[in-house]
């Protein structure tokens, strides 16, 4: 069946970063159509995506307004503190007393006792669920699923595409949110520089003996970042970063094995552990676009930028490429201007490229930091984290900087609506 | 070629000659191209239209945020060049009916309205010949950056509220004239920054508010303080503030009967 679709914006990718595009720009008073390549159900399996996302406390405020933290009622567990500690090896961290040169976040600090946490851990499953939920409650969001783009046309009057079942859909404006290795992107000409860490991240979950109280930690380890976050139900969701060999090796460890890997890895932190599911093996690597635009094109989420997830930053960049998107495009249909137009267009990328770079650099620069076992390296860093745990302005600048509330924040990272 | 062939299937309008098609399609591809010839406009387009709206749905009693704000206010644009404001004007509702002196920017304007399917009246009058033609007035009428451009400012005010329905508006938007005018807007952006074409402003040909107010209140007309509107090059954005120095618009309401 061959259908002709028309509205205000087709975003390519169903992804993350395309759903909270999709109901951003909804919110924003666009009429949306939604291409996907994969069936709903495919991105909603369990087996598709292990990873779990920190949904910085901003983020949290946007998923309010879009009624969709509604639906993730008991499956968002509170991250009310995180630890970053220089681990040298697995059982760096003795039990009852850490080691003195770490950092600690709390959110008290930040938004007051008992007030917002530093940010919430949710499975990119359950993400993907209420989203897909909330879009399918939208009368003015039309989904494509499963479809293929086969072309696309822009010019100066609209943009078309061409659908593998022979449908198109007609808007003056396409985003493209189809991941790192974005078509749209390549299409359009726009150029992405970057590199592949010489890292791969197992993704797990663990069940704990004892509780977690909602406290992130993250040890750095020569190679790379160890990450146990916490999710509901006394889990810890896993990012146990490896050389990609290590990375292998641990992929293909049986259950036992991997069991006490991951025992020693947690020391005496949570009692006994074992692993809850199936094992996921990422690479790591970071990209940015030239561009974040072209004629009747916006890029958001990692079509734009793909980044180290050592600081759980990810997804949060792209649901500010969302929010600030649908300000930028609901300011632009507000004053009767075609939203598909360049002025509008390269507000949004002035306003989001500079925050992303910056984030990557930073989480680059991060990696290469923590990744580095030589002596006096390792004796800077942890001076560094120690002074910076001494100065509450600084502790309190990096916990407002992972939390998104810094820089000029998007009208849905504010709690309002765009 | 074939790019040329869809525009002449595409236009229908019996008053474009299709041998003139492709040159004026042109000619609108540059008046709206954000990084062209009119560039300034395009940077300045969003506030203007912010401020239009805002203006008119506080006056008329509308709701600024509904889906089509302006619908039911019927608007003259003079000197409306493109279309930068008549177009978007007519998206968020409003019948629009958009003059300009030079045909051959009717002509473009209305090359490019017939590609985006938004409904303008494109005519080619100058103000004088509408106020003559016996014209339905308005309920407000745009004087936007055109005033500066005209021999005889204050006639030229005086025919454009002319065709205001009693008790509508008229928006005035030029550049002041004083000295800090002449160093922003003709010398910085004209010489130095090469935003517009040198000669695009003469500064003998510069309106003060109180000329506006000199001109139209003996009539009756209620002239409204000005509010500047000034140029952020940290944000590459304008915005309005207090400062009405260089350039600024301000509100005229017509007298009820």
């Amino acid at each position: 069946m061959t259908k002709q679709l028309e509205c205000d914006a087709a975003i390519v990718g169903g992804g993350m970063a395309g759903l909270a595009t999709a109901l951003s720009l909804e919110a924003a008073g666009l009429s949306v159509a939604i291409v996907d390549a994969l069936p709903v159900e495919v991105r909603g399996d369990e087996a598709f995506d292990g990873r779990a996302s920190a949904i910085a406390y901003t983020s949290w405020r946007m998923f309010t307004v879009l009624g969709v933290a509604d639906r993730l009622e008991g499956e968002a567990q509170r991250i009310e503190q995180i630890l970053v500690t220089d681990g040298r090896a697995p059982d760096g961290l003795r039990p009852g007393g850490p080691s003195p040169l770490f950092l600690r976040f709390d959110h008290a600090e930040i938004n007051g006792e008992g007030g917002e946490p530093l940010g919430y851990m949710v499975e990119n499953r359950h993400l993907r669920r209420a989203m897909t939920e909330t879009l399918q409650a939208r009368g003015n969001i039309t989904a494509r699923a499963p479809a293929r783009v086969v072309d696309v046309a822009r010019d100066a009057n609209g943009a078309v595409i061409t659908l593998d079942d022979g449908g198109t859909i007609s808007a003056p404006l396409i985003v493209a949110a189809d991941g790192r290795n974005s078509f749209m992107r390549k299409r359009a000409g726009i150029r992405a520089h970057g590199w592949n860490y010489n890292q791969s991240a197992v993704v797990a979950t663990a069940e704990i003996e004892r509780g977690h109280d909602g406290v992130a930690h993250e040890y750095f380890l020569p190679a790379g970042p160890f990450a146990m976050l916490p999710l509901t139900g006394d889990r810890f969701s896993l990012v146990w970063t490896e050389k990609p060999r290590a990375a292998k090796a641990l992929m293909e460890l049986g259950e036992p094995q991997f069991t006490e890997e991951m025992q020693r890895r947690f020391g005496d932190l949570a009692g006994k552990v074992k692993p809850a599911g199936p094992r996921w093996s990422y690479p790591l690597g970071v990209q940015v676009a030239e561009e974040y635009c072209a004629e009747r094109l916006a890029l958001v989420g990692d079509s734009a930028h793909a980044i180290h997830p050592i600081a759980g930053q990810g997804f949060n960049m792209g649901l500010r490429d969302a929010a600030a998107l649908a300000d930028v495009l609901g300011e632009a249909r507000r004053a009767g201007l075609d939203i598909g137009d360049l002025t509008p267009l390269r507000r949004y990328e002035r306003w989001r490229k500079f925050d992303n770079v910056i984030l990557s650099v930073a989480t680059d620069g991060f990696n290469r930091l923590f990744g580095n076992d030589i002596g006096p390296v390792r004796k800077i860093r942890d001076m560094g984290m120690a002074l910076t745990g001494k100065i509450g302005p600084a502790r309190r600048f990096f916990a407002r900087h992972a939390g998104g509330d810094t820089g000029e924040r998007p009208r849905l990272m504010q709690g309002l609506t765009p | 070629m074939a790019h040329a062939n869809e525009a002449v299937e595409e236009l229908t309008s019996p008053s474009i000659d299709p041998e003139e098609v492709e040159k004026f399609s042109a000619m609108a591809d540059e008046w709206w191209d954000p990084d062209g010839k009119f560039k300034p406009l395009h940077k300045i387009n969003p506030l203007r239209l912010n401020y239009i709206r805002d203006t008119l749905t506080r006056h008329f009693g509308l709701d600024a945020d509904a889906d089509q704000p302006l619908k039911g206010l019927r608007l003259l644009d003079i000197g409306c060049g493109g279309g930068l404001l008549s177009e978007p004007l007519a998206r968020l509702g409003a019948e629009v009916v958009g003059v300009d002196a030079a045909i051959r920017n009717v002509k473009t304007a209305k090359a490019h309205a017939e590609k985006t399917g938004v409904k303008v009246d494109f005519r080619h009058r100058t103000i004088e010949l509408l106020a003559e033609s016996g014209e339905k007035p308005f309920d407000a009428v745009l004087n936007m950056e055109v005033v500066e451009h005209v021999s005889d400012p204050a006639q030229f005010l005086k025919t454009s509220a002319s065709v205001v329905k009693p008790g509508g508006l008229m928006l005035v938007s030029t550049i002041n004239r004083t000295s800090k005018a002449f160093v922003m807007a003709i010398f910085g952006a004209e010489y130095v920054l090469g935003w517009l074409p040198k000669g695009t402003h003469q500064f003998d040909k510069l309106v003060k508010p109180e000329e506006i107010e000199a001109a139209l209140a003996p009539e009756g007309y209620e002239v409204g303080e000005p509010v500047g509107v000034s140029f952020n090059p940290l944000s590459d954005e304008w915005r309005l503030s207090g400062d009405t120095s260089v350039n600024y618009m301000t509100v005229v309401t017509a007298p009820e009967k």
